[in-house]
């Protein structure tokens, strides 16, 4: 009998359909590899096992869970811990100033009875067993067979260590039955991420199930008895380990995505480089928590448009954010011809680059100012858009701003009552739209577009794309387009550099075959696969 | 060898504050011309009084919630209690425990209050709970100034203030000297006329809320405290109650002050109805960051070393005033300043560092994984 | 129309609460025997007396500072550079406007030590300035004591030791201000006929014209600021500072320039203050402004990070209505004098309702 199983499982919030009629089963002992792009519905298949809250909140799910043959019924984590799952997020869920015993074994301390307890009979009042508590998480250290003293304060610990007990808490819990991993290989080095490998396997052969979700598709391939792969909301393969190779799996999780139109030859051919070199990386190192990159080379030219495709968590975002001097930066930025300031936005628009950031609500908009601040705001600032004279000092223009941004609502057919409208109240797609029109506003020479359709509906998602070719096509403004969308940026782009583990891993034509994107991606090297 | 190298930074950056007092008492001492069998004398007076509310300010900083300037509210509670109390002419110990007894519901009551209160203004604990105790003083000057001796009752003619309700501002305590009496040992000092007299039972009862404080930090729900002032998340992701434990810390600290400002006021032996409870969180929390705690880090050295310095600054400084500048007023003025500047001062070294160790964790990333690629070969010229 | 509908959305409880309160005061007022229009006097004296102070919340809560519970650092700047330019003895307007612009310089360069240490922290700023501020009044208490201050209308006794703690304005520049354009010493008074008591009774309705306009051009600055480039840059900041950061802005200088902004208006608040009330009030006296200069602007519609001229006037003639007919009306009333104690539980219910709305920090 299975240990776990999903059947018909389905999942939506508010309408937009994240899961679609997700079966499969995975016997006990057994390591099972979940891949699949971002968005492809990984998160929230875990979140519906797990019982997260965020679930039960938005409405449940379609479907069952049946775990040892019965159906259940997750309200809360609790519930899924008490059946005997364990997860690991990708977040740390460590407390420094503890020691790995008490964040292994926290809030399921042993205690002792003392006399106040014992006179109130609270069970909160019973002292905590430090003796106790350090053998039972010693052993499970142990277990893993890394060499840690249980006594170490956390914050003192490499983030590889940290990793490994996030592990030894969730096996320490009496029960746990089967343990899912969320990326655990991201922050580790190679060695570090071996031991754990070894790790699942004693863990595998001591009967716990793991679900491993990696994007290192030859780590899945190392440890896996079993491999599922999902793509918009559907597993499109369920395979044993036997009967797939890495190719295939990286095909699977790129393939074509059937509402978006690739572009002809000729079209990819127009954002092709064609212009002089406008800009010039050299040696890139940007401290974006999340997204660092490590030393980056890359030479875009005038008038293309260069798309940049990666996993979340590999560096891709830290690019356009390093340029622009967002995030902590090290290394030689040449635009034309002239040596960008490093750390300074300022500077950086004022020599004509802009950007559209991924982080809409965080960094892109003041959501609690209308829509013509949020337009004007950064030109007035570099270029004195929207100011006139008044006596002695000049102030804002609020006509002008009016009419620039009515232009705007016009030009990318923003839904909002008008320019005083608050971007706080529209949606995330004209909120989206707002961004572009700041970055237009500012008639750029270089534009960086940052995952432009993250989190917005499919019409508008086309709007915005068109919205892109349209300027570059009658501005020849220069584009660089991040997402993580490989299918997006093959509908628009025309070369496109794929980064990996925070270096650039290959720059390839657009046309390049789905299945290369997706094995450099995954961390594959393109020769050793075609071997 | 690099982690004894921090230790070392780190307990002298925690002894600052205390090394500083000494240095500034230690030069305010002669200055003050008091014999230091006066000095002596004076300090254990202060310490029996004031102990025990510096204590209560630790444990809502164990569960990360800072400063509770809202002890004041269990104060409060603790003057409701004596003013019903004096109502029926109960006075010594007898007197002293029903107090605590009226007040015990009260304090709970007030506490849950106040708790609610700051986790509804999470990350701005500190502030609401100095202005809550602004606005429950206001409620409370209500109910004793207009409310008692007219909707509540009061037949004790002696604390009602003539027009025939509201209660009078200074009131002689019958419970005065209550603990402190119980047993005392009085010896005398050459050089001080009074016999020196040490209040046992209060230093039972102080030592006692110590006891209370370290035994409550080895139990589960102060460890779940300790977890939920380090990390919410991490809590809260592990199933802890995380508000609820958030206000059980601020309900058991206002008890706390509760029970001492009901050892303060018995040492006194007068109660100032109105403008009692002012300086409390200030007197206490100024004293326990002198004794070397921080917004985040408190323990019972700090609390019992803060007090014997803050109070030693308190006596002397007027008269080293008046000795060094001829103005008495500069001492008092200057002492004043001492207790505010210091919350601020170490309210903005806490803010400080965490600034600064938020800007650190950011640098430490970058660098940790640019180390590893150097180390493998694999970086670029 | 979707306008209006949010700001009555907006305009929220504790302020509909207080405004209703302050109309049914208005409207009992007679039934008591308490002038509508002596009270409307109060109200429009002590309007022009707070107003400045309260505008000086202003900046620093558009720059995301929060409230400036650190206005006791501008209220001593304006008393030192009350009590300097009074050693020189210069009476009169000229006087009054030299320590205004004085005050001010002392203000910014108060401000700049305060925006020093606040640049260097994250997190409990309010609680950190209202210590900060607390700690300041008493160090500058020893200033009075100490400085060198010798006219003899501002020291004590004979000696001359420090500085007393009220000094009257009367040799000084006294409502020089408020009775402007009007005859000095009596000022522009209207005078209304009321129905009291069963009689017809004319009533003197003084306009403190001057100050009004003083207050006036410094909201008027105060509004053309924040149109500018620099102080649309500043109010990015308060309501999204990565989003100014990433726009080019730096953070750091418009928190600066916010809290010299804000300290220096305190200065020249205090002095107006004074011109109108009298008298100069040293020592503790500034420590009692704090919270209700804080309570007044949320009163008027300001949150922790956005404040406006129209917040400004309603909180300040909203607040100040109520301290003034609530002494006189409820006294006449119930025959007890509540107004202290209403003061404090109205002053600081305020504050406590603005720190624990919900989404006010959380929405980023």
């Amino acid at each position: 009998m299975a240990l776990l199983e999903a059947r018909n499982v389905g999942k939506d919030f508010s309408g937009n359909v994240v899961l679609k009629d997700i079966s499969f089963s995975l016997e006990a002992g057994k390591v099972l590899g979940l891949c699949g792009e971002n968005g492809a519905g990984k998160s929230t298949l875990m979140n519906i096992i797990f019982g997260m809250p965020v679930i039960h909140e938005t409405g449940g799910y379609e479907g069952e869970i049946v775990i040892d043959g019965e159906v259940v019924h997750f309200k809360n984590t609790s519930d899924a811990l008490e059946a005997g799952i364990g997860m690991v997020h990708q977040e740390f869920s460590l407390i420094p100033g503890f020691t790995a015993a008490e964040n292994v074994m926290i809030n399921r301390e042993p205690t002792k009875s003392n006399v106040i307890s014992q006179i109130t009979r609270q069970k909160k009042l019973e002292h905590v067993d430090t003796k106790a508590m350090l053998d039972s998480s010693q052993e499970s250290v142990d277990k893993l067979e890394i060499e840690l003293d249980a006594r170490t304060l956390v914050g003192e610990l490499p983030v590889g260590y940290k990793q490994f007990l996030e592990i030894a808490r969730e096996i320490n819990k009496e029960n746990v039955k089967l343990l899912i991993l969320d990326e655990p290989t991201a922050v580790l080095t190679e060695s570090e991420a071996e031991l754990l490998l070894t790790a699942m396997r004693k863990l595998s052969a001591e009967g716990i199930s793991i679900i491993f979700i990696s994007h290192r598709l030859r780590e899945v391939m190392d440890v896996c008895d079993q491999i599922v792969v999902m793509r918009d909301g559907l597993i499109v393969a369920d395979k044993a380990k036997k009967d797939i190779t890495i190719p295939e799996i990286a095909t699977l999780m790129t393939g074509r995505n059937v509402d978006m139109e690739v572009q002809s030859d000729a079209e990819v051919e127009a954002y092709m480089p064609k212009g002089d070199v406008i800009l010039e990386i050299k040696d890139l190192f940007v401290d974006m928590p999340g997204e660092a990159i490590d030393g980056v080379d890359l030479t875009v030219h005038e008038g293309e448009i260069f798309g940049i495709a990666g996993l979340a968590g590999q560096g891709k975002l830290g690019i356009p954010n390093g340029i622009m001097g967002i995030y902590p930066t090290l290394g030689k930025i040449i635009f034309q011809g002239k040596e960008v300031p490093l750390n300074n936005p300022k500077a950086a628009q004022e020599m004509g680059i802009s950007f559209v950031s991924e982080d809409r609500r965080g960094v892109g908009l003041l959501l609690d100012e209308p829509i013509s601040w949020n337009i004007c705001f950064n030109a007035m600032q570099i270029q004195d858009v929207g100011l006139k004279k008044f006596l002695f000092f000049k102030i804002r223009d609020e006509k002008k701003m009016t009419e620039i941004s009515q232009r705007y609502i016009d030009e990318l057919k923003i839904k909002c009552t008008g320019p005083d409208q608050l971007v706080r109240n529209l949606s995330g797609g004209n909120q989206q739209k707002v961004c572009l029109a700041k970055a237009f506003c500012m008639h750029p020479k270089l534009l960086l577009v940052s995952e432009p359709t993250r989190g917005i509906d499919v019409g508008a998602k086309e709007l915005v794309l068109e919205a892109l070719k349209k300027y570059n096509r009658d501005n020849g403004t220069t584009i660089i387009i991040v997402s993580s969308e490989l299918e997006e940026l093959r509908s628009i782009a025309g070369r496109i550099a794929v980064v990996d583990e925070g270096e650039i891993a290959a720059v390839l034509p657009a046309t390049e075959s789905s299945a290369k994107f997706g094995l450099l991606m995954s961390g594959e090297k393109l020769e050793e696969s075609a071997s | 060898m690099l982690n004894k190298k921090r230790d070392w930074r780190s307990t002298l950056r925690q002894s600052l504050v205390p090394l500083l007092f000494i240095v500034i008492i230690a030069l305010a001492i002669p200055l003050s011309g008091f014999s230091s069998a006066h000095l002596i004398g004076e300090i254990l007076a202060r310490f029996a009084r004031d102990t025990f509310l510096a204590v209560s300010l630790i444990i809502p900083i164990l569960a990360g919630m800072g400063i509770n300037f809202a002890i004041s509210l269990g104060a409060m509670a603790a003057q409701i209690g004596i003013i019903i109390t004096q109502n029926f002419h109960i006075g010594g110990i007898g007197g002293m425990l029903l107090s605590a007894l009226i007040g015990l519901p009260i304090a709970i009551l007030l506490g849950w209050f106040a708790g609610s209160v700051m986790n509804k203004a999470k990350g701005r604990e500190m502030i609401s709970s100095m202005i809550l105790a602004f606005l429950i003083s206001g409620i409370y000057q209500f109910i004793v100034l207009y409310i008692m001796g007219g909707l509540i009752p009061i037949q004790n003619k002696d604390i009602l203030l003539s027009r025939g309700y509201g209660i009078k501002n200074s009131i002689t305590l019958e419970i005065k000297g209550a603990l402190d009496n119980l047993w005392s040992i009085k010896f005398k000092i050459p050089g001080i006329m009074r016999p020196l007299s040490i209040p046992v039972v209060t230093f039972i009862v102080i030592a006692l809320a110590c006891v209370f404080v370290v035994w409550f930090k080895k139990t589960k729900i102060g460890h779940d405290m300790k977890a939920v002032g380090q990390s919410q998340r991490v809590a809260d992701s592990a199933g802890m109650k995380v508000d609820k434990i958030r206000l059980q810390s601020i309900i058991i600290s206002t008890v706390m002050a509760m029970l001492g400002q009901l050892i303060y006021l018995q040492n006194i032996g007068t109660m100032n109805t109105y403008n009692g409870t002012d300086q409390t969180s200030l007197f206490a929390a100024a004293a326990l960051l002198i004794g070397g705690a921080s917004v985040a880090s408190a323990t019972i050295p700090n609390a019992l070393i803060g007090v014997i310095l803050f109070h030693l600054m308190f006596i002397v400084m007027p008269n080293a005033g008046k000795n060094f500048t001829g103005n008495p007023a500069i001492g008092e003025y200057f002492r004043s300043f001492i207790s505010y500047g210091v919350v601020a001062l170490a309210l903005v070294m806490h803010a400080y560092s965490r600034k600064k160790a938020a800007e650190e964790e950011r640098k430490a990333l970058h660098h940790q994984k640019a180390k590893e690629k150097l180390e493998n070969g694999e970086a670029k010229a | 129309m979707t306008k209006l509908k949010h700001a009555i959305k907006s305009f929220g409880h504790a302020r509909m609460i207080i405004l209703i309160f302050l109309v049914v005061l208005l409207l009992i007022a007679p039934v008591f025997g308490v002038s509508r229009v002596t009270s409307l006097n109060d109200m429009l004296t002590r309007f022009a007396m707070n107003a400045v102070l309260v505008l000086s919340m202003v900046p620093m809560i558009q720059s995301g500072c929060g409230l400036n519970f650190g206005v006791p650092l501008g209220l001593v700047s304006g008393l030192l550079a009350e009590a300097i330019i009074w050693e020189y003895d210069i009476p009169g307007a000229k006087g009054f406007i030299l320590a205004m612009l004085l005050g001010a310089a002392i203000g910014a360069l108060m401000g700049m030590f305060y925006g020093f240490i606040l640049n260097r922290i994250r997190g409990d700023e309010m609680v950190i300035a209202t210590y900060v501020g607390y700690a300041i009044i008493y160090f500058m208490n020893m200033m009075w004591l100490t400085l060198p201050f010798q006219n003899p209308s501002s020291v004590q006794g004979y000696a001359g030791e420090g500085l007393r703690v009220t000094i009257s304005l009367d040799n000084h520049w006294l409502h020089v201000f408020d009775d402007w354009p009007g005859e000095p010493g009596k000022g522009v008074v209207l005078t209304i006929h009321e129905f009291l008591n069963g009689e017809w009774i004319p009533q003197e309705l003084k306009i403190p014209v001057g100050t009004l306009l003083l207050f006036a051009l410094l909201a008027l600055l105060m509004w053309l600021f924040f149109r500018s480039k620099t102080g649309t840059a500043m109010t990015a900041v308060g309501s999204n500072p990565t989003y100014a950061m990433a726009g080019g802005v730096s953070i750091k200088k418009m928190r600066m320039a916010s809290v010299v902004l804000s300290t220096s208006l305190a200065a020249v608040g205090m002095i107006i203050y004074g011109q109108s009330y009298g008298f100069a009030q040293f020592y503790t006296a500034p420590q009692f402004f704090t919270f209700p200069t804080v309570a007044a602007i949320l009163l008027g519609g300001a949150s922790l990070n956005k404040a406006s001229i129209p917040n400004v006037i309603l909180g300040t003639f909203l607040f100040q209505g109520v301290l003034t007919l609530t002494p006189s009306v409820i006294n006449s009333a119930i025959q007890l004098d509540m107004s202290e104690v209403l003061r404090m539980i109205i002053t600081n219910g305020l504050i406590i309702i603005a720190l624990t709305r919900k989404g006010e920090k959380d929405a980023k």
